[in-house]
């Protein structure tokens, strides 16, 4: 009786310590997609390179691809890119890009000094698709696959650790 | 008489205008003065996704500005509140509500509090029962508790 009196409030507070340490761990500028399991969002966009040319979402069906959202005046794309760049010359899966809210010119000058990883990059100057996607922080990668589901959703720089154990086995598993 | 007849003419003719002008101000006014309202009242529900602890009414985040006039068209269009929130959660989801939906994942939020309220309420119960059984059980008699007081006073 006097034994689980005292250990009721002990096992209310070591619950409460695990929530919170949880809690303490967890990053709340990370929003989970709702896209995760849905379409990924049609668009037809211009093309950076070829501005006369435009790509939309069927035309890059029937493969498991990349979305990255990158613009010239985003910081931590800048961290992200040179594991871009080694990503497309491993050729593992292909890299579209989504030019957010940039100015041509400026995007074109970004790339040519900093290495151009994609295949294609697409514009968004007003931001319309970025809406469409749910783009909330430049950079952010999305792996869509082959019937062009969304599967994944990067937020923030992409990392080694993310690449590796999270984005390429994925994408590994759904080009078979 | 003419002269007369064209000047009241011209006072009717100028008032009907201006009345006619009234009224199309205030045809084309109040739905605009409506729909910012329903404009502000809206974006206070919603939450800016970069700063997080503003509204999309307060925020001055780019993307704020972007899905301000998103809502803005969105309302233009036809769309109503619930068109335009679920607009904002299929790409955002929930967290873009100040107010989130109750759902299975949302529950324990929603039903949380009343659990704890009526748990610490059992708790409290019982020990009321509890204490209004005790001094029955422990009850001395009076001369017994006064024999005892006694006692311990002429003990000191």
């Amino acid at each position: 009786m006097k034994a689980w009196r005292w250990s009721i409030p002990l096992a209310i507070f070591a619950i409460l310590v695990v929530f919170l340490w949880i809690g303490l761990g967890r990053d709340p500028s990370l929003v989970p997609s709702p896209l995760i399991g849905k379409p990924a969002p049609a668009f037809r966009l211009a093309q950076l390179h070829k501005p006369s040319d435009t790509l939309q979402l069927d035309d890059l069906k029937g493969q498991v691809w990349l979305l990255n959202v990158w613009a010239s005046w985003c910081v931590s794309c800048r961290e992200e890119h040179p594991l871009l760049l080694e990503l497309s010359k491993a050729n593992v899966v292909p890299v579209y890009g989504l030019d957010y809210k940039d100015k041509a010119p400026q995007a074109l000058a970004w790339l040519a000094q900093n290495g151009d990883p994609y295949k294609a990059s697409m514009v968004d100057p007003d931001g319309r698709v970025g809406i469409d996607y749910g783009v909330y922080g430049v950079p952010e990668t999305f792996l869509i696959d082959k019937a062009g589901i969304v599967r994944y959703k990067q937020i923030g720089p992409l990392t080694v650790d993310a690449l590796n154990n999270r984005i390429l086995p994925l994408a590994r598993e759904l080009q078979k | 008489m003419t002269a007369g007849l064209a000047h009241a003419l011209c006072a009717a003719a100028l008032a009907a205008a201006s009345s006619l002008a009234t009224a199309a101000t205030l045809a084309a006014l109040p739905p605009d003065e409506a729909l910012d309202a329903r404009l502000r009242k809206l974006e206070t529900q919603l939450r800016c996704l970069v700063c997080q602890n503003q509204t999309l009414a307060d925020s001055n985040a780019d993307l704020a500005a972007d899905l301000r006039k998103e809502v803005r068209e969105l309302a233009v269009s036809g769309k109503s509140d619930e068109e335009i929130r679920a607009y904002l959660v299929a790409r955002y989801g929930d967290f873009v509500l100040y107010d989130p939906p109750l759902k299975a994942v949302t529950s324990l939020l929603w039903l949380g509090p009343f659990a704890l309220l009526a748990g610490g309420g059992a708790i409290w119960w019982v020990v009321l029962r509890r204490r209004a059984r005790a001094p029955a059980a422990s009850a001395e008699s009076e001369p017994e508790a006064v024999a005892r007081a006694r006692a311990l006073l002429d003990g000191e």
